[in-house]
């Protein structure tokens, strides 16, 4: 999208080329570009035409530079806008008061219960001691899921299954957590519309009766273009805290973040980016930008490589690397780890750069199909010692894989230039720890692939 | 008729118009409020009024694809008529989005009616990213299966989020019908595979399997649907006869990729459209029907156990534009 959006952006501000700089006339076209982007990863078509209008400011007298293409430059400026417009200062949650007590709110299927388990779990290891109230009395097994939730984490829950009004809950529970020294309580609340005058005066209820030191509001980062009236509701009638933006593991560009942010400012305090209890992430108001942006995003690429590989292997394999002795026993279980790790296209595109070079490849996952094969056909002592691999034997290869000679030769050099280049990093990079070695397989991973999709 | 026919029937009657009137009352408001405003003072349709068109359209998660599609047909009516003017572009616009919601919304219920009456089950497999509200969903569509009169037997294969079996469990208490289930965290093809086959024993005429929400970019996740899918047909060849992905109708263009995604793993033969009671964003069925071959079959407008409706894009089209 990113390579995409700069392209198009190219294209509408030809006019500029031979131009010292942006003026009005050439950029006119180019601000609806943008506009569709943003509209396209989900911001409001409002706030998306307010922050285009900033940036048609920002814009305007901005000298051309020769390193990079007028398009490059727009986005650029938009990347620094939308980073600007979702930062400002970063603010913890309050957890004040004997006990302190967070509310939660939000729509149906937000997210509101998992993020509470979540939560308790954040806040235990802080080492204070939490209680969660299962407020939700309407929906099925709504409190039986946070009973699973609070077992899971180690984290008492409390509930009345007969008691059918939320005031009265929070309020025992408040008692209940004071008499048995829970310093926190977590008061989840079922899902409401916000067109539902009647649950919103239920959760008005609940806040006045137990005025919590912190209210959140949590949000689906899918959400398209309503997310604005539901936060400004939302607000309205809560005065929130902060937004917890939840699902940030899919693939939403969450838009729904910078519109929000752009009407109720009130801080994103927490993303939400998976099924289990730690997966629980402060926001960064650059990475967000970068999605919505659809910018390759490298940290991601980072952070969702660390997440999947497994660390013993990944030391062992770098030791390996080190001591130059990187097989093909390692190399086909660096390639289950890449496969672990998701969608090769999509992975491919969070490298700058290369989105662009992909954007018209079809890459499907059996992409890796004939390597493994061809892995899978050699001997123990063969994928040890790769060095012994003689004519006779690579025949033998490709019979066995199915593949032809020509393949199993390509991959040989490409496994030959992994080990160069490793070798060539190794040298290089004399910096320890998680990061390094992370490029190191990322440079491998990128050799990899590459040779055999020509 | 068929196995529809309840639906259809309640369709007629006007309590039913009405609450889908009321439930897409956002929607309309702020269509129509915003039309006229687009409108206002104007009398010909020319470049600002389709420009505000366009951020209407858009501001309905109609989707910036279909939003240009139908820009460019209006605007290409424009010139062809010469002088269109405001009045008319309400009709028109009625026109054109009757049109996309035309092209993909035809002709599917016979294939129910015929599938229902084989002698076997008809095996419906509901999919969804998570918080979509597919449990909610089957429930409702067990409740209308069985006040007309069907057998119905639901499978809780979502065996992963934490008490979704005790929900399910409970819906089929509220409707009167068995639920097999076997317990959290046990293998969700295997719950799968024991109620079509519970379905088959039982002579049940619908079977409805719950599955856990999954986010469609988690490749392993994905390749487990495809599992359940080929464990069903162990028992029926065909079973799946229905892949129902349900989409949370406040969703915005994440909804397109989760349609492809789930398409590619399952083969999704029917959308289910939730919550748009809530939102003032009826315009992603427009987009969704435009931009998919697959037909919008039900559309959820309340929390009430009645509140499912089979999506018939006369009545919505009608219930969109009434004044």
């Amino acid at each position: 999208m990113f390579d995409n959006l700069s392209t198009k952006l190219d294209r509408a501000i030809k006019t500029l080329k031979g131009q010292g700089s942006i003026s009005e006339i050439n950029v006119a076209a180019t601000i609806k570009e943008i506009r569709r982007a943003l509209v396209d990863a989900d911001v409001n078509y409002k706030v998306a035409k307010d922050v285009t209008d900033k940036i048609k400011d920002a814009a305007m007298g901005r000298d051309v530079l020769t390193a990079v293409s007028p398009g490059q430059l727009m986005v650029k400026i938009v990347y620094d806008e939308l980073t600007e417009l979702m930062g400002g200062e970063k603010k913890d949650i309050t957890i004040k008061g004997d006990p302190a007590v967070i509310l939660l709110s939000g729509l149906q299927g937000s997210g509101k219960t998992t993020f509470a388990g979540k939560l308790a779990s954040y806040v235990k290891k802080q080492n204070r001691t939490v209680l969660l109230v299962a407020c939700d009395v309407y929906r099925p097994a709504a409190i039986d899921q946070l009973k699973v939730l609070g077992e899971q984490i180690g984290v008492e829950v409390y509930s009345e299954v007969e008691n059918k009004n939320p005031v009265e809950i929070s309020r025992n529970a408040i008692e209940y957590a004071k008499k048995n020294n829970k310093k926190v309580v977590i008061i989840d609340t079922a899902g409401r519309l916000a067109v539902d005058e009647q649950m919103m005066r239920e959760i008005e209820a609940v806040k006045a009766a137990i005025n919590p030191s912190e209210t959140l509001f949590v949000v689906d980062s899918m959400t398209g273009q309503d997310a604005v009236n539901t936060a400004k509701t939302f607000n309205q009638r809560l005065n929130f805290d902060g937004v917890v933006l939840t699902k940030l593991d899919g693939d939403s560009r969450g838009g729904a973040a910078l519109s929000i942010r752009a009407v109720v400012e009130k801080p994103i305090k927490f993303i939400s980016t998976g099924e289990k209890m730690d997966a629980l992430d402060l926001f960064y108001p650059d990475r967000m930008a970068q999605r919505i942006l659809g910018m390759g995003d490298v940290i991601s690429l980072v952070e969702r490589a660390q997440m999947q590989f497994d660390k013993d292997e990944a030391k062992r394999i770098n030791a390996k690397i080190r001591k130059n002795q990187f097989n093909f026993d390692d190399f086909l279980s660096q390639l289950e780890q890449i496969k672990k790790m998701g969608n090769i296209k999509d992975l491919m595109g969070m490298i700058p750069g290369m989105s662009k070079a992909m954007k018209d490849v079809e890459i499907d996952d059996d992409a890796f199909k004939p390597v493994e094969a061809i892995i899978k056909s050699m001997t123990k002592q063969e994928r040890a010692n790769p060095d012994i691999l003689n004519g006779s034997r690579k025949r033998r290869l490709a019979k066995g894989s199915g593949t032809d000679i020509q393949q199993v030769n390509a991959l040989m050099k490409q496994f030959d230039d992994m080990r160069k280049m490793m070798r060539t990093m190794n040298k290089m990079s004399q910096t320890k720890g998680g990061m390094a070695q992370m490029q190191k397989m990322m440079g491998g991973m990128k050799g990899g692939p590459g040779g055999m999709m020509r | 008729m068929g196995l529809f026919d309840f639906f259809k029937k309640d369709k007629e009657s006007t309590t039913q118009q009405a609450s889908l009137d009321a439930g897409l009352e956002k929607t309309k408001a702020n269509f129509f409020e915003q039309l006229s405003k687009a409108v206002v003072g104007k009398n010909t349709v020319d470049e600002a009024v389709l420009d505000d068109l366009e951020g209407l359209l858009v501001h309905a998660d109609v989707g910036i694809e279909t939003t240009v599609k139908v820009i460019d047909r209006i605007e290409a009516r424009v010139a062809r008529d010469k002088y269109v003017s405001t009045g008319e572009l309400d009709r028109i616009l009625r026109e054109e989005i009757a049109a996309l919601l035309e092209d993909n919304n035809s002709g599917s219920m016979a294939v129910l009616d015929s599938a229902g009456s084989s002698g076997q089950p008809y095996v419906i497999m509901v999919v969804g990213v998570n918080g979509v509200g597919k449990t909610t969903t089957i429930g409702k569509l067990a409740h209308r299966f069985h006040a007309a009169g069907k057998k119905v037997v639901l499978g809780a294969a979502d065996t992963f989020r934490a008490a979704a079996v005790d929900q399910l469990i409970i819906w089929g208490e509220r409707v009167g019908v068995p639920v097999v289930s076997h317990g959290m965290n046990t293998d969700p093809a295997s719950v799968a595979y024991d109620a079509v086959r519970k379905g088959v024993e039982l002579g049940a005429d619908v079977v409805i399997i719950d599955t856990a929400g999954r986010l469609h970019n988690k490749v392993n996740l994905m390749n487990e649907l495809s599992k359940i899918k080929r464990v069903m047909q162990k028992v029926i060849p065909d079973a799946p006869h229905e892949v129902l992905l349900v989409l949370d109708g406040s969703t915005g263009q994440n909804a397109f990729l989760q349609a492809k995604e789930f398409t590619k793993a399952t083969e999704v033969t029917a959308l289910a459209i939730t919550k748009l009671d809530g939102t003032a964003r009826g315009g992603v069925v427009i987009g969704i029907s435009d931009q998919f071959s697959i037909p919008v079959r039900y559309i959820g407008v309340g929390e009430k156990m009645t509140d499912l409706q089979l999506f018939d894009r006369h009545t919505f089209v009608n219930s969109l534009f009434k004044k």
